[in-house]
């Protein structure tokens, strides 16, 4: 069992995601029925790929408080190219390629300042989500401009016989396989376990910090890309909450804040599992008012057993 | 030029030279600004962030990572019990001050134990507590708006009670001394440097971190809970995410006023600078009548610029 374990954190999580799976479709019988499925993923996907981007600061040892705001950001950037271009096909090309765009840059300033400025991750990262979500308000005021259908229908459907959500998760995981099987994977971790160490054995840390910080973009971009074909429309104030959920979704994955040890795959069943919570408590019948305070205790009591578990 | 240096290397300097410049900047910008009546209300503003700010700042001066992200979690619940316990009624604000600091409290030891016996990160502690008190809120008011302040505490709060003073600017003088003759004078605050300087040593010499690290989260819960009765005297009455907007801004008074992060280094009265600080800058900026999304992005970036003058880490060395 320890063996087993050792430095697969995230199997505990997924055994915690089938059991939810398992109560929730015993609570709501057509839980498993495609359609149902598709909507819970479409729910769920924005939180997974904030995660799967924050994972990769954590494991460098830093944070990414910003995600929250490069999310509205990009958002708004996408609908309002879409809106100046005319609103083709080609518009919708063009916004969503500034929307990655926005994100990689959001995440390149933040690891400048963090790795290369050298300053304190947490307040810096506020600090830039601040100036970031300020940009949001300049670029669209209020909430509003629709993106035109062929964005939110595409989001909607799907291609190949798979939904759109689908593709998009599978995505997900071939980019972190990948990732993960690159040298840059384990630098990082030894960069976030031992970063005087790292650092004395030549690996380029400032460059790797960055590295990471890219990725907690890029991802928060394709997260926003997701919500704006969810919500089909422009709002300055998306995704307020992404930052601070997506660092619980880290940790009941399985990788220590404290740096080196994890990875985005636990952080994926991490987000479901947050996500699969509500579900559980919303089916269960609990009385409105009770059901932010389980969930709070609940996911509370989450982090501490991982953190318990990952301590062995 | 090594006296300049010295000098920008001092973080209790240079907050007090941001808050000079910041007031001598509004005074510019829009003459009255830095009247006297108009810096009561600031530093009216800037008490409530202070109070707040002063059981972050022990949280984070007993290092190991300490931080609080349920403070304002801890102030939106000592809002509303306040309110409830006094609904209006000048007779309860004793009550009401005592349950909504006691509940504070009693979060706060829960946040302690969470860190030192579980020894779960304090930043995924404080964020977990942080859902389980919003969801204690949601069924202690059922969604709705409860309770009112009574009419003497919001008179404290806002109206000058001694010279033009409001009540509430001499809580803050006596908590300022306090925590100043606690962390300078008693065994105890020299404890809190020890642990958060070096907490291997602090064990070694007997010292029991644990305990003392558990009391200081029950102090930053006790210190959220006041500053709940607080808002809710400066309002008149709570929702309940009223606190929210106290978390990170709490962090950031401690880290201007020269706090150190990692822990065991700082004072109250840097954070006290800081507080004001962070208030005056608000408040320079909306006298601007800049639109708010320039005022955002100022701000952020002020915030930044700071931490470069101190809020640097060490440069890693081969």
């Amino acid at each position: 069992m320890q063996a087993l374990l050792d430095g697969r954190l995230w199997l505990i999580t997924l055994g915690a995601l089938l059991v939810l799976v398992g109560v929730n479709t015993a609570l709501q019988p057509n839980f498993l029925d495609p359609s149902v499925l598709q909507s819970n993923l479409t729910t769920f996907l924005p939180l997974v790929l904030v995660a799967v981007g924050q994972t990769y600061v954590v494991l460098g040892g830093d944070i990414d408080l910003s995600v929250g705001a490069i999310v509205a950001l990009v958002n708004v950037t996408t609908v309002s190219v879409i809106a100046a271009l005319g609103g083709t096909n080609e518009a919708v090309l063009a916004g969503l390629a500034a929307g990655i765009g926005v994100g990689l840059a959001c995440g390149l300033v933040n690891g400048l300042v963090v790795a290369v400025l050298r300053f304190q991750p947490i307040v810096t990262t506020f600090a830039t989500g601040i100036v970031f979500s300020g940009l949001a308000l300049r670029i669209l005021p209020d909430a509003g401009l629709p993106v035109p259908e062929v964005f939110w229908r595409g989001y909607a459907g799907g291609a190949f016989g798979l939904p759109t959500v689908v593709i998009v998760l599978a995505a997900v995981v071939a980019v972190t396989a990948v990732v993960a099987r690159r040298p840059f994977a384990i630098r990082l971790k030894a960069v976030g376990g031992q970063r005087a160490a790292a650092f004395q054995t030549g690996l380029a840390v400032g460059r790797l910090r960055v590295g990471a910080y890219l990725l907690s973009g890029l991802f928060a971009a394709l997260a926003s890309l997701c919500l704006t074909g969810e919500t089909a429309s422009g709002d300055p104030l998306m995704g307020q909450t992404l930052a601070l959920s997506s660092i619980s979704a880290v940790v009941l994955g399985g990788t220590a804040l404290a740096g080196g040890v994890g990875g985005p795959l636990g952080s994926l069943l991490g987000a479901l599992v947050l996500g699969m919570i509500g579900n559980v408590i919303f089916f269960a019948g609990l009385p409105f008012e009770y059901q932010t305070l389980v969930q709070g205790l609940i996911v509370l009591a989450a982090l501490a057993g991982g953190v318990l578990v990952a301590r062995r | 030029m090594d006296r300049v240096t010295a000098i920008l290397k001092d973080p209790l300097l240079l907050a007090a030279l941001a808050v000079l410049a910041l007031l001598g900047l509004g005074e510019l910008l829009s003459p009255g600004f830095a009247r006297g009546d108009q810096i009561v209300r600031l530093l009216t503003v800037a008490a409530i962030l202070g109070i707040v700010a002063a059981g972050q700042n022990l949280v984070i001066l007993g290092g190991r990572e300490g931080i609080d992200l349920s403070v304002g979690a801890v102030i939106s619940l000592g809002a509303v019990i306040a309110g409830n316990v006094m609904s209006g009624d000048d007779a309860m604000i004793l009550p009401a001050l005592l349950a909504a600091g006691g509940v504070g409290f009693l979060v706060g030891i829960v946040n302690g134990l969470g860190v030192t016996v579980v020894r779960i990160p304090p930043l995924v502690m404080t964020l977990g507590m942080m859902g389980v008190v919003q969801g204690a809120l949601v069924v202690l008011s059922r969604g709705v708006p409860s309770g009112n302040a009574a009419p003497a505490l919001m008179a404290f709060v806002n109206q000058p009670l001694v010279a033009g003073i409001p009540g509430i600017l001499f809580v803050w003088a006596a908590i300022a001394v306090l925590m100043a003759f606690v962390l300078r004078r008693t065994l105890f605050g020299w404890s809190v440097y020890a642990i958060g300087a070096n907490e291997r040593a602090a064990v070694l010499t007997g010292l029991p971190a644990g305990r003392i690290r558990t009391i200081l989260y029950g102090l930053s819960g006790l210190f959220a809970g006041i500053t709940g009765v607080c808002v809710i005297g400066y309002t008149g009455n709570s929702f309940i995410s009223v606190g929210d907007q106290y978390v990170l801004p709490s962090v950031i008074a401690v880290v201007i006023g020269g706090t150190s992060l990692a822990g065991g280094s700082g004072s109250y009265t840097g954070t006290i600078l800081g507080a004001i600080a962070l208030v005056l800058l608000q408040s320079v900026l909306t006298t601007l009548q800049m639109e708010f999304w320039s005022r955002q992005v100022i701000f952020g970036a002020t915030l930044l610029l700071l931490m470069l003058l101190y809020g640097r880490q060490a440069r890693l060395r081969v």
